[in-house]
């Protein structure tokens, strides 16, 4: 394998795994109530620009993170109670309108708190590239890469050993059977909101130090994570992690040898052509409409 | 507005006595007598371009609404048909020397057609999979109109030449408010029509349940493609008279925001309602423009609002005060 090539491989997955985290908050908070979270990239930058924040007032960096992480969970748990809890009972597409609201307000209140620049979070290990391969890799990239794998061993014992954990799963797969065990769903949705918006903080403190970050940064990242749990079949966990990569690997190669320039415009290229051929997604299962 | 809200919902709250045709008239009416009053409050060529813009987003709105409202399809990259439409209009006619006016015809048929090609596979898709395919949709139609910067200006935009019918140059924002405010008319009244034929029955059938529509005998597939390739139309007629109007064009036309907007205005007018699209697209046209006061608040502003709708009038505005004033009527 060539140097160049590994390069694009170690640049895809390093971006595939942020997709995957986005994805995977699209997926659990879809999963909770059938509704796709159009603020789900506004975490990400809220994660982003507080830990920049945080740092700049003294927080050690560790301490920043965290703390970063702590606000866009609150942000989105506060998001959740104050607005798809009161619209519960509206249709899907009022709901995602509710979401996209959300997020425009997201978006004006961080241009109004911080401001319309471009900031960089510092990388966690310095700059000096790695080479690996005959390719340089950043040392946060390899950061992001491991971050990832420790969320998703998390995550599974989350989903499938701790009591909510379970409780979400049950909701996802039939509501009404797991109301009718005693499960609060609306607890669910709500811990759903907090975990999404969490995990896309995760995704946007790892990111900063690699493509900066803005109060319009997490435009972008949403879709593509939108796109990526789409790929994978929306509601999927696995699905959302192999569509993130899958994406992020595409990505960076068709950027590599087809054209830069096209780079935003592969990944919707590419789901595009997966929905024509597959119309559930990669990993989506097929499914029968009642009348 | 007030006065299109209230003859709506009387028009409609009499519906059953006059029949749906006559509801029907008095929207188009009522609507005519709006845009031909308006000249008597408008001040300046300022509140002249709002009146424009307000009309042609409410032309893609219409359009929209038949899709979303009626068909109940999604189109989250709308903005992509309405850029295409002016796009096509200003390149046909500096690169070929088309006149202005067969350069707009020529985009808007080029855009139903593209339309008509990416339609059937797209609109296989159910839910948020078409969410996510026309979002890709519009998304690429963005980034290619910045990208091929030769052909379009890029981000810098392109000059656009002035509309001629005839040998008749049209300028000045007069001319345009009654352009826009005849296409506006003459959009409701296609839509009105389209609406009460059979093929707007079919669409609300489908809506309901597809697989339903199909068991009594409905082409759902023919109807989807139809309406979309109509709403497509409306967007890039839009465009084209915006492009043409300002004299310019930017690949902000084309972007995911503006197409989120323009299903923002539906849904906040109300959907599977034409005349809510109007109130949907007025509104949420010149909010903006009263909100440049805030400057910096208007996104907070803009966004908090359409929660604020969607949360405690999620049918949309004029359902919602429409059926206000029938209960009031009928007690």
């Amino acid at each position: 394998m060539s140097a160049a090539s590994v390069q694009y491989i170690a640049s895809g997955l390093t971006v595939g795994s942020i997709y995957a985290l986005v994805a995977l908050g699209f997926s659990i908070v879809f999963n909770a109530s059938r509704v796709i979270n159009f603020a789900q990239g506004e975490f990400v930058m809220i994660g982003g620009m507080s830990a920049v924040s945080l740092l700049a007032l003294g927080a050690p960096m560790p301490l920043a993170l965290a703390g970063a992480v702590v606000v866009a969970t609150v942000v989105g748990l506060v998001v959740e109670k104050l607005a798809i809890e009161r619209a519960r009972r509206a249709d899907v597409v009022t709901l995602i309108i509710i979401t996209i609201g959300a997020s425009i307000l997201l978006r004006g209140v961080a241009q109004v708190v911080w401001d319309k620049s471009v900031h960089r979070l510092p990388p966690l290990a310095g700059d000096t590239p790695v080479t690996l391969f005959g390719a340089t890799i950043l040392p946060q990239s390899l950061w992001v890469l491991a971050a990832t794998v420790v969320i998703m061993a998390a995550l599974t014992y989350f989903f499938r050993r701790t009591r909510l954990g379970k409780a979400m799963l049950a909701t996802s797969h039939n509501r009404l059977a797991a109301q009718l065990v005693g499960i609060d769903v609306d607890r669910v949705l709500f811990a759903s909101f907090g975990l999404a918006a969490g995990l896309g903080a995760i995704a946007g403190v790892l990111i900063a130090p690699i493509a900066f970050t803005a109060y319009d940064a997490g435009v972008m990242l949403g879709l593509k994570g939108f796109a990526a749990a789409i790929l994978g079949g929306l509601g999927s966990f696995p699905g959302a992690i192999a569509g993130g990569l899958t994406l992020g690997l595409l990505e960076s190669i068709g950027a590599g040898y087809v054209s830069s320039a096209y780079k935003d415009a592969i990944a919707f290229v590419i789901i595009l052509g997966v929905l024509f051929v597959r119309p559930d997604g990669l990993l989506g299962a097929l499914r029968s409409e009642r009348v | 507005m007030d006065s299109l809200v209230h003859s709506a919902a009387n028009a409609s709250s009499r519906a059953t006595l006059a029949g749906a045709l006559t509801a029907r008239t008095r929207l188009v009416a009522a609507l005519a007598l709006v845009i031909a009053s308006l000249p008597l409050v408008i001040a300046n060529d300022y509140f002249y371009d709002v009146a424009i813009t307000v009309a042609l987003n409410a032309i893609v709105c219409i359009g929209l609404n038949l899709l979303i409202g009626y068909a109940g399809q999604i189109s989250l990259g709308h903005a992509g048909f309405f850029a295409l439409g002016g796009y096509g209009t200003a390149l046909v006619a500096t690169r070929y020397g088309w006149p202005t006016l067969a350069a707009f015809v020529a985009a808007v048929a080029a855009v139903a057609l593209l339309a008509f090609i990416v339609g059937r596979p797209i609109l296989r898709l159910k839910g948020h999979y078409l969410a996510m395919a026309t979002l890709g949709l519009g998304i690429i139609v963005s980034i290619v109109i910045s990208t091929e910067d030769r052909i379009t200006g890029g981000p810098d935009g392109m000059q656009v030449p002035a509309l001629a019918i005839g040998g008749l140059v049209v300028q000045g924002e007069r001319a345009w408010y009654w352009i826009a405010g005849g296409a506006l008319v003459a959009a409701t009244w296609v839509a009105s029509n389209l609406i009460d034929s059979p093929t707007g029955r079919a669409l609300r059938a489908l809506h309901t349940s597809e697989i339903a529509a199909e068991v009594a005998g409905i082409d759902s597939a023919r109807h989807k493609l139809f309406v979309f390739v109509v709403s497509a139309a409306f967007a890039a007629v839009a465009g084209g008279f915006a492009a043409l109007h300002a004299g310019f064009i930017t690949p902000a036309k084309a972007s995911f925001f503006h197409s989120i907007e323009l299903v923002t205005m539906v849904v906040f007018g109300g959907m599977a309602s034409t005349g809510g699209a109007i109130v949907g697209a007025a509104v949420l046209t010149v909010l903006p423009q009263v909100l440049t006061v805030f400057h910096d608040y208007e996104m907070i502003v803009f966004g908090g609002l359409l929660m604020a709708t969607m949360i405690f009038l999620p049918r949309g505005v004029v359902p919602t005060l429409y059926g206000m004033l029938a209960s009031r009527t009928r007690s």
